[in-house]
């Protein structure tokens, strides 16, 4: 049986005077207000000058970060500028002749590194695909600006607002580890 | 007072009568101003809301902790309200019938005001001559039930002239409104004035002074002018022609600007006029219990508006209050409502009261 009967009670007299309603709506409404105007605890969050805590998790602008040392982790591979479904980012690689990383051992770091958070998504593929952890989805989820040209980040924009990364440095003992590669026997520590 | 003294009585009448017409005048519509604010923060408190609280005119700067506070309040809101209404664009869709259209508002507004000029505000002020009511008429409360229906053409012409559904529907819903409380507002105030014996405002008061409040004796009465009062200024749970949610504002959907302004104003000043018609027929005016004696002093005739005035905003509170605790009625149950349960009440009521008249004590 699919359909269930409810049993719809015909209201006593009492109910029928509508004083128990009155009677509820009196003591819920009397509830609310108690709180919010004498305790002074309304729900509404006053917005600019009170801010939600951000969880944990959360997927706010990408920003690119530096590691411990304070040099740049992106090492302008593009897998984001591909993997990036509104092809919001667009990264310049320094070429054959360009400058070199700013950190010993890495190949190359991007000439220029741009997001568009107009076109930005939040969709966080870019940190998942990135190798070096070099790109975070991070807390911000008010990014306002005046021109459309405003809203294109550049490398300089997305490093100073990405702040630091700790983590493994992976290209930090490469030429030591290639180094010994050289010498025999091989040193194992 | 004594250039004063000089005119003749009739000229005195009409400059003292002008005086008190301009500050009840004056004093309502501050009051309407900041019932829209009451109305607005009370209505954010019950729903766990902040309320109106950024209008700050530059001035609150210079005032070290006070003006803060009064801005957080919405203190100043009327004024940009008012300020708002004035500045808009005055929209007259092109379907409309003009003249209608035009007149509506006035006609929504004017019997809200007018009403409160047989209302006892105060005793004296000054010399014992110079009654704090603008027309002290013998038959103050049938003045007061023709204006006050007046209100409702007001509405149900805005209905016609607005040429479009939802207002048509509103004003429809206005007037089936009307024929079912109207009689049973009436009639429940019969019995007030049979306790009374007179019709005039000033000797309910009196009367209430020396006997004790009228809703003590007139509970049912009182119940019943109270719930009438709801449906004749189109408050929640009554307030169908307007309804929001089903017919997009009723009968003012069309109005815009100053005219909306009006609209809204006559609401409110309805619910001032509704107050204060309850205040002294059914809470004794502007006395208190101990505090019954016309005012022999200015600073007492002063104290009198003030009593006045407090029972008039507890009894707007009230009406803002209950706006949030019942839902909406349909209109068959208004009509059941007023046909089927408050006639045969306010009936009996009469009955009942001129029983006890006739046979308990005379």
């Amino acid at each position: 049986m699919s359909t269930k009967i409810v049993d719809r009670k015909p209201l006593s007299f009492f109910e029928n005077s509508y004083l128990p309603t009155l009677m509820s709506g009196l003591k819920v409404t009397w509830k609310h207000f108690k709180k919010s105007a004498l305790q002074g605890r309304p729900l509404t969050m006053e917005y600019p000058e009170q801010k939600w805590v951000v969880p944990q998790g959360y997927r706010g602008a990408p920003y690119l970060v530096k590691d411990q040392e304070g040099s740049t982790k992106c090492v302008s591979c593009q897998l984001c500028e591909f993997v990036c479904p509104p092809k919001a980012i667009r990264i310049t690689p320094p070429g054959p002749n360009g400058a070199p990383a700013d950190r010993r051992n890495a190949e190359k770091a991007p000439a220029e590194f741009e997001i568009n958070m107009l076109r930005c998504i939040f969709c966080g593929l870019c940190q998942e695909v990135c190798p070096e952890e070099a790109i975070f989805l991070q807390k911000d989820y008010s990014l306002t600006g005046e021109s459309r040209e405003e809203m294109v980040y550049g490398k300089a924009k997305l490093l100073q607002m990405g702040g630091t990364h700790g983590g493994i440095q992976k290209w930090k003992h490469k030429l030591e580890e290639a180094e010994a590669q050289e010498v025999f026997p091989v040193r194992t520590n | 007072m004594n250039l004063f003294d000089y005119l003749e009585p009739t000229t005195q009448f009409v400059i003292f009568s002008a005086i008190k017409i301009l500050i009840v005048f004056g004093v309502t519509m501050t009051f309407v101003a900041y019932a829209v604010l009451a109305e607005r923060k009370i209505s954010a408190w019950i729903q766990d809301r902040v309320g109106p609280n950024r209008t700050a005119p530059p001035i609150t700067k210079f005032i070290p902790i006070l003006g803060p506070m009064l801005v957080r309040l919405g203190i100043f809101q009327p004024m940009a309200d008012g300020l708002k209404f004035l500045l808009k664009e005055d929209f007259t869709p092109a379907y409309v019938r003009k003249v209608y259209f035009w007149l509506a508002p006035a006609i929504a507004v004017i019997p809200a005001f007018l009403t409160l000029a047989v209302i006892p505000f105060g005793s004296t002020l000054g010399n014992p001559d110079n009654k704090m009511v603008i027309a002290d008429l013998n038959v103050g409360i049938l003045y007061t039930f023709g204006i006050v229906s007046l209100g409702v053409y007001g509405i149900v012409l805005a209905g016609y002239a607005a040429n479009s559904k939802y207002p048509f529907l509103g004003g429809i819903r206005s007037s089936a409104q009307m024929i079912s409380y109207e009689i049973a507002m009436g009639m429940s105030v019969v019995a007030v004035f049979m306790v009374v014996g007179d019709l005039n405002l000033g000797a309910v008061v009196q009367y209430q002074a020396k006997h004790g409040w009228m809703v003590l004796h007139q509970p049912l009465a009182f119940a019943i002018f109270l719930i009438a009062a709801f449906a004749e200024t189109n408050r929640l749970p009554f307030d169908l022609p307007e309804s929001e949610s089903e017919l997009v504002g009723g009968y003012h959907t069309e109005y815009s600007s100053m005219k909306f302004a009006l609209f809204f104003l006559g609401e409110y000043a309805a619910m001032i006029s509704a107050s204060a018609m309850m205040v002294t027929l059914f809470f004794g005016g502007w006395t208190l219990p101990f505090l019954s004696e016309p005012a022999s002093s200015l600073l007492v005739g002063l104290l009198h508006i003030a009593i006045f005035i407090a029972k008039l905003v507890v009894l707007l509170v009230v009406f803002i209050w209950v706006r949030w605790m019942l839902p909406r009625f349909r209109y068959d149950q208004l009509m059941d409502l007023g046909w089927r349960r408050f006639i045969p009440l306010a009936l009996g009521n009469i009955l009942a009261t001129a029983l006890v008249l006739a046979f308990i004590s005379p």
